[in-house]
């Protein structure tokens, strides 16, 4: 069973944890076609490579950030969502 | 029955003979016997019949690895016979077997082997309807081919689980597995060293010339109190992040490993020859583990082919053991048997330099043909070379590759936490599997900053000569068998290859090989040299198959959740009881369904609803969802959350809460009291409310908002008293509240103390009649709970369940989300309309409502009425169909009869054009009849809203 890291609550069997999905883009439903806005809602890129993922610890319902290797299923490292702007 | 004479033997108890039954005849062995090896101890050779052709079938490896051992215990089907120790009375029979084991009436399938070319299930089964396979071919498959008879009347058995953890974890009790837990042990690691087999020691314990190693490594692991030694337990699988799970019996050890060593050693292969699986015919290390553990001599007069140095081994063993030794055959080019060939020449030992071609002999083994003799002979024993267990390794990534010079497989290691250690690393002799477990301890202890050396990889002399490369070509007459749990020949493995397959993963699918008990531990090596051939290629091109997990077949009670399914019960739970509550689960709550006897429900429930229509109830809803929403930013929050408006809500107002996705749909409502300028108290509906508060975090995870949310479902118990004499109840209590009409207005809250509790009191009901629901710590819901009732009793204040609650709450029409909504509603669709802010520049859903509403409404939830005697079938229920031109448009969300009312209600999703105030609509009922009614509001009873009001 994989270990991911919680900026919380630290190292933790991945079965405590829930993925919600890539970081998406923030578009202003002000400004955005429908059609655009249907891709928003719907369209998710299931790209390779490495990704950033929201991640959750459910027993503490803390969220916090991950990057991950899609292909390789490698965590390169998990980060709070105040320290997402220090992305290097 | 003979045995060998001690020291051979040491598994058994002589003292202690044990008697059991094999296909109902009596036999004897001893205590520490398996089955396999009292059978044999008692010339009983057969012990199964192949799974297609029904070949007579023996022990091969004495290891547990192939399907031939398997046999059924009355209620434990596919027993490894080789394993499994006897006890006094164990009932055992054969498997596979039409009949008996020596008289199989689908023995004939032998000879019709050619009309069962590899891959003809895909073929012939088929026809020659379209059913006939699930009809006809595959009854009659299971019937021929199927293994073990589970027996649906077996004991139930208690499986444990346990979670292990240690620095180092070492896999494989043999000379390199203990040495290596050793080594990081007296260095002050902390190791577990797992052994599937009864004792550590692995191949030493039946190895010539170990003993003395093996004694010593025995003392110095007892030494060692930081290692932990477990026997009998099998290493099932490696998962990410070196997380094992250890089967020992019914227990599993979920087991985390800092480090890993996997020392799991060698599988020895079979040679491919006609008739190669004949009972009699077995691996060198079969053949010295019967000696060994069992005192069983294999053979009386014994062929050796032997292609290595532990071939020359087993022939000096069988001489000690007193077996004629016919003729060592050695298929190396010229032969290298060296000094142990010496040593066997001095004592009459002839060695022919060639191969066995064919072995003769119907139920047991009686020649072998070598070099075109046929030497007579009931043993026929096989060294001819090994290949890594290389299933552990490869699960956790490592690579397989073929190394040509060595004619053998070697494994490269990811970069991880992991080790090999000893003859998986490919090693052989005591000195160089020593030395190289000795490396990989001290490689551990440099990972674990404990004290080491850096240890040079070593070179083996003798694991140079411990393989060789035997050209194999398919026998004119067949049956040389690849794979014997499948009955796979050379032949087969050609013919996929001339179909056209050249993958490997590919000719396993199309022929099976590698896919039964032994998972291609033996013919996962003679497949790849096959293949490679028949396509032109190398070994290290073609492969072999992915491992996965599990390693060996486990039961699926090792695999099951515990029975202990996580339950919640309100403060009042034993309360409930006293009053005579039928409790009945609601998701992972208990509630109370209604009060008093079961045999008068329906009387009963009708009672608590009138109760509350006309005069006072009360109700238990401590299972609502409570959030606490705190910060400078909690009106903004809610804002973005819900789809009203709350930022100017006034502190002392409760406003209601819909919650919608990003699609639009509603997922959740509740109510939202404004405590103070940055504090709410939001409830949620009791199946939502850990969703609910796991969304409020993941989106302000995003927002950044300065709020912070607490749930405190549990922390808080609620009561809703109400009905038309609810205010003198709450009047009754003893509070600093007023909860006049004057002072307590509808739809207001506030914060104070009833009865000493310190409650929040808001009035806001389900039912339509005047409430007041009073929220209080869990910890004085009791003392509560006993104030209203004593206040109560003036007016007969009764309390009501569940049931009362829903055909209150549907004679006034609310909806439940989740029962009246699907993943599909829109706050349209419910004519929620008014909830949904249109001056708010965003919540979350907002963009989707529009571009639903610009596309229309295709459906509305409607109220509908009947009027039908009360137990009519002529009533649509939950989940009937609503038509439009016959076509399904909508269903039936909510159904049940009025007692108030006197007649059924129901909500139901009609068309979006049918929408309107008295439009027929078409109803299914259950027993296909169809009505119709007319659409209605969803409030049944006082539609004008007047009695919540006053």
């Amino acid at each position: 069973m994989k270990i991911l890291t919680c900026p919380m609550n630290g190292p933790r069997n991945i079965n405590e944890f829930q993925c919600f999905g890539p970081v998406k883009n923030d578009p202003d439903p002000a400004t955005t076609s429908d059609a655009d806005w249907a891709r928003h809602l719907f369209r998710v890129d299931n790209s390779r490579g490495v990704i950033t993922e929201w991640w959750r610890h459910v027993p503490s319902n803390y969220f916090f950030l991950a990057e991950r290797n899609a292909t390789t299923n490698e965590v390169i490292r998990t980060f709070t969502p105040q320290d997402a702007e220090a992305r290097p | 029955m003979t045995r060998l004479p001690a020291p051979w033997g040491h598994r058994i108890n002589r003292d202690k003979p044990v008697s059991f039954r094999f296909e109902g005849t009596k036999f004897t062995g001893f205590e520490g016997d398996v089955i396999a090896s009292s059978l044999a101890a008692n010339d009983q050779w057969m012990l199964s019949r192949s799974f297609k052709y029904h070949r007579p079938r023996g022990l091969m490896s004495m290891a547990g690895s192939e399907a031939d051992t398997l046999v059924q215990l009355p209620s434990d089907p596919n027993v490894q016979a080789d394993r499994h120790q006897i006890s006094e009375g164990l009932l055992v029979t054969a498997q596979n077997v039409n009949g008996s084991l020596a008289n199989d009436r689908d023995a004939f399938m032998d000879k019709l082997g050619r009309f069962m070319p590899v891959g003809f299930y895909y073929r012939t089964f088929m026809g020659p309807t379209r059913n006939a396979w699930l009809k006809f071919w595959e009854p009659l498959i299971r019937k021929k081919a199927g293994l073990g008879v589970l027996d649906t009347n077996a004991t139930h058995q208690n499986y444990e689980k346990a979670n292990l953890f240690c620095d180092l974890l070492v896999v494989g009790g043999g000379a390199a597995g203990l040495t290596a837990a050793i080594e990081a042990a007296e260095a002050g690691a902390d190791v577990i060293l797992a052994e599937m087999e009864p004792e550590i020691g692995g191949a030493l314990t039946y190895r010539r010339d170990s003993s003395d190693l093996l004694h010593d490594l025995r003392n110095r692991a007892t030494a060692c109190p930081n290692l932990r030694i477990m026997t009998d337990t099998l290493v099932n699988g490696w998962y990410e992040d070196n997380w094992l799970p250890l089967i020992r019996g019914n227990k599993l050890f979920k087991t985390r490993a800092v480090e890993v060593i996997l020392a799991t050693g060698a599988i020895e292969q079979p040679a491919t020859f006609r008739n190669n699986d004949l009972p009699g015919i077995m691996l060198g290390s079969a053949a010295q583990r019967l000696m060994r553990h069992y005192a069983v001599k294999p053979g009386n007069r014994a062929v050796v082919l032997a292609a290595n140095p532990d071939g020359y081994r087993v022939a000096l063993d069988l001489l000690d053991a007193g077996v004629e030794l016919a003729t060592v055959v050695d298929p190396r080019a010229g032969g290298s048997g060296g000094d142990l060939a010496n040593a066997l020449h001095t004592k009459g030992v002839k060695t022919l330099t060639g191969d066995i071609t064919e072995a003769q002999g119907k139920k047991h083994l009686k020649s072998v043909t070598a070099d075109g003799t046929r030497i007579p002979c009931d043993l026929l024993v096989m060294s001819v070379g090994s290949v890594p267990m290389w299933q552990l390794p490869c699960q956790a990534g490592a690579k397989l590759s073929y190394d040509q010079d060595h004619a053998r497989f070697n494994l490269t290691l990811p970069d991880a936490p992991l080790h090999i250690a000893g003859s998986v690393n490919g090693l052989s002799s005591h000195d160089a599997v020593t030395t190289d477990a000795i490396r990989s301890a001290h490689q551990v202890l440099a990972q674990l900053d404990l004290p080491h050396r850096d240890i040079a990889g070593v070179e083996d002399t003798e694991a140079v000569l411990a393989n060789f490369e035997p050209t194999i070509t398919a026998h004119p007459k067949g049956k040389d068998f690849i794979d014997r749990d499948e009955d796979i020949q050379v032949k087969d493995l050609q013919n996929a290859t001339r179909e056209g397959y050249r993958e490997l993963e590919l000719i396993k699918r199309f022929t099976t090989v590698g896919m039964g008990p032994s998972q291609g531990r033996h013919s996962a090596l003679a497949a790849a040299r096959i293949v490679a051939k028949a396509t032109d290629r190398s070994i290290a091109e073609t492969g072999v198959t992915t491992a996965r997990p599990p390693f060996a077949p486990e039961t699926l009670g090792v695999l099951s959740g515990h029975h202990h399914p996580a339950e919640r019960r309100t403060a009042l739970h034993q309360e409930h009881l006293r009053l005579g509550a039928d409790m009945r689960p609601v998701g992972a709550w208990w509630r109370p369904y209604f009060y008093g006897d079961k045999t008068d429900a329906r009387c009963l429930i009708d009672e608590e609803v009138r109760a509350v229509r006309e005069n006072a109830g009360v109700l238990d809803v401590s299972t609502l969802g409570g959030l606490e929403v705190r910060g400078p930013d909690a009106g903004e929050f809610l804002n973005r959350i819900y789809t009203m408006a709350y930022k100017k809500q006034p502190v002392g107002r409760c406003r209601y809460c819909l919650m919608t996705n990003e699609m639009g749909t509603v997922i959740d409502d509740g109510v939202a009291l404004r405590l103070a300028d940055d504090l709410y108290y939001v409830t949620a509906t009791t199946g939502a409310v850990a969703r609910v508060y796991a969304d409020m975090l993941f989106w302000n995870a995003q927002w950044q908002l300065d709020v912070d949310v607490l749930n405190v479902t549990s922390a808080f118990s609620g009561f809703n008293i109400t009905g038309p004499n609810a205010r003198q109840v709450v009047e009754a209590l003893n509070s600093n509240i007023d909860f006049s009409h004057e002072g307590f207005a509808y739809l207001e809250g506030c914060e104070g103390r009833v009865a000493g509790v310190p409650v929040r009191a808001m009035r806001i009901g389900f039912t339509g009649e005047l409430s007041y629901e009073l929220h209080c710590p869990s910890s004085h819901a009791l003392t509560l709970w006993q104030a209203i009732m004593e206040a109560g009793k003036s007016v007969s204040l009764r309390p009501y369940g569940l049931e009362a609650s829903r055909i209150l709450r549907l004679e006034k029409g609310h909806i439940l989300i989740g029962q009246d909504t699907d993943a599909l509603t829109s706050p349209d669709e419910l004519g929620f309309d008014w909830a949904v802010s249109k001056s708010k520049p965003f919540f979350i859903g907002k963009r989707a409502i529009e571009m639903r509403r610009n596309k229309g409404l295709p459906r509305k939830l409607a109220g509908l009425s009947f009027d039908a005697p009360r137990d009519s079938q002529d009533v649509p229920q939950e989940s009937c169909l609503v038509l439009r031109d016959n076509v399904p448009v909508g269903h039936v969300t909510s159904s049940l009869y009025s007692p108030t009312l006197k007649k059924h209600i129901a909500l139901a999703y009609v068309h979006g054009d049918d929408s309107d105030t008295g439009t027929q609509v078409t109803l299914k009922c259950r027993n296909g009849k169809r009505v119709n009614a007319p659409v209605e509001g969803h409030a049944f009873f006082d539609p004008d809203n007047k009695r919540q009001e006053v």
